[in-house]
């Protein structure tokens, strides 16, 4: 069982990196790109079979580690 | 007075830190290793260094803050301990949640390396006592994630206790423009605990401690602490 756990920065937290990508989008001639962020995507293979004790786990781990939640929203996917 | 020094790996700062930490105690501080579990009896003044540690994956200070030596430095933080948390260390110490806040990705996107000057904004903690309010410090900023932000609710409360410990200010013949090196709120550059004996600061301290390095300001937050000794 594996946890596809996304962490991305909050609503309203400036995100100067998703900026640059959308300026060099804009370089690059694509049109119609709004704002863009930038997140990470983390994959934890987990031996628990059971998915609801995987998510209460992989969510444990986000709130433990894996994100800093003063500025990051966290989601978790069991796959 | 006793000191130590947390070394993770990835540190790089932490010699220059040990040596003010001497020249203004007299002393060489104890070396802790990130994998202790305790630190040394009687110390008195934790410093967290620069650097990259654990090469700044995952968030910058992240793998740090869950090292076993941390809960060692939270407890000292907890029983009053004083604590300084330079560049990487603040990242450490905001990871620890032994100060607040949250350090992001500097708005330039640029690693940034050069002088700034900092305006002191309060003398009300162990390590600015020597100070006065609105003295200028020249010291150095080098590191890629130093935008300090935090939300409305923390920022009131630093500004309503005066924890605000140093601004960036434009120095001489500096542009206005140029004085925030990393695009903190408020220009905020260091920031002290609710008992104020926890500082964070992204410019280096111990990097503008001695002449020979071009400017010895930053040895004034060292030698504060003999003043505390003898207080």
């Amino acid at each position: 069982m594996k946890a596809r756990i996304e962490i991305t920065l909050k609503t309203g937290v400036l995100d100067p990196q998703g900026e640059a990508i959308r300026r060099a989008l804009d370089g690059l001639g694509f049109e119609g790109v709004g704002g863009v962020r930038q997140g990470k995507l983390i994959e934890v293979e987990l031996s628990e079979t059971d998915p609801a004790a995987a998510r209460q786990a992989a969510e444990q781990m986000c709130e433990k580690l894996l994100a800093n939640t003063v500025i990051e929203r966290y989601s978790v996917e069991i796959v | 007075m006793k000191a130590a020094v947390v070394i993770f790996p990835g540190s790089n700062c932490d010699r220059d830190m040990a040596v003010a930490f001497e020249q203004a105690l007299g002393a060489a501080p104890a070396w802790v290793w990130h994998k202790e579990t305790a630190l040394p009896e009687g110390i008195d003044v934790v410093g967290l260094p620069g650097g990259f540690s654990f090469g700044d994956y995952l968030r910058c200070g992240a793998i740090a803050a869950r090292s076993p030596i941390m809960r060692a430095v939270a407890d000292h933080a907890g029983r009053g301990g004083m604590v300084l948390a330079v560049c990487n260390g603040w990242q450490v110490a905001i990871e620890a949640g032994l100060l607040p806040g949250a350090l992001m990705r500097n708005t330039s996107l640029k690693f940034t390396c050069r002088e700034v000057t900092l305006r002191t904004e309060t003398t009300d903690s162990p390590f600015l006592s020597g100070l006065s309010i609105g003295d200028r410090l020249r010291m150095p900023v080098a590191h890629h994630d130093g935008a300090f932000i935090a939300d409305d609710a923390t920022l009131a409360q630093l500004n309503g206790e005066g924890r605000v410990a140093f601004r960036y200010v434009a120095g001489n013949h500096q542009a206005a423009e140029r004085a925030n090196p990393n695009g903190s709120v408020e220009d905020i550059a260091g920031a002290l605990s609710a008992n104020r004996r926890v500082l964070g600061m992204m410019p280096h301290p111990e990097r503008a401690a001695d002449p020979a390095l071009g400017a010895a300001e930053g040895g004034r937050l060292f030698s504060a602490l003999t003043q505390t000794l003898a207080a």
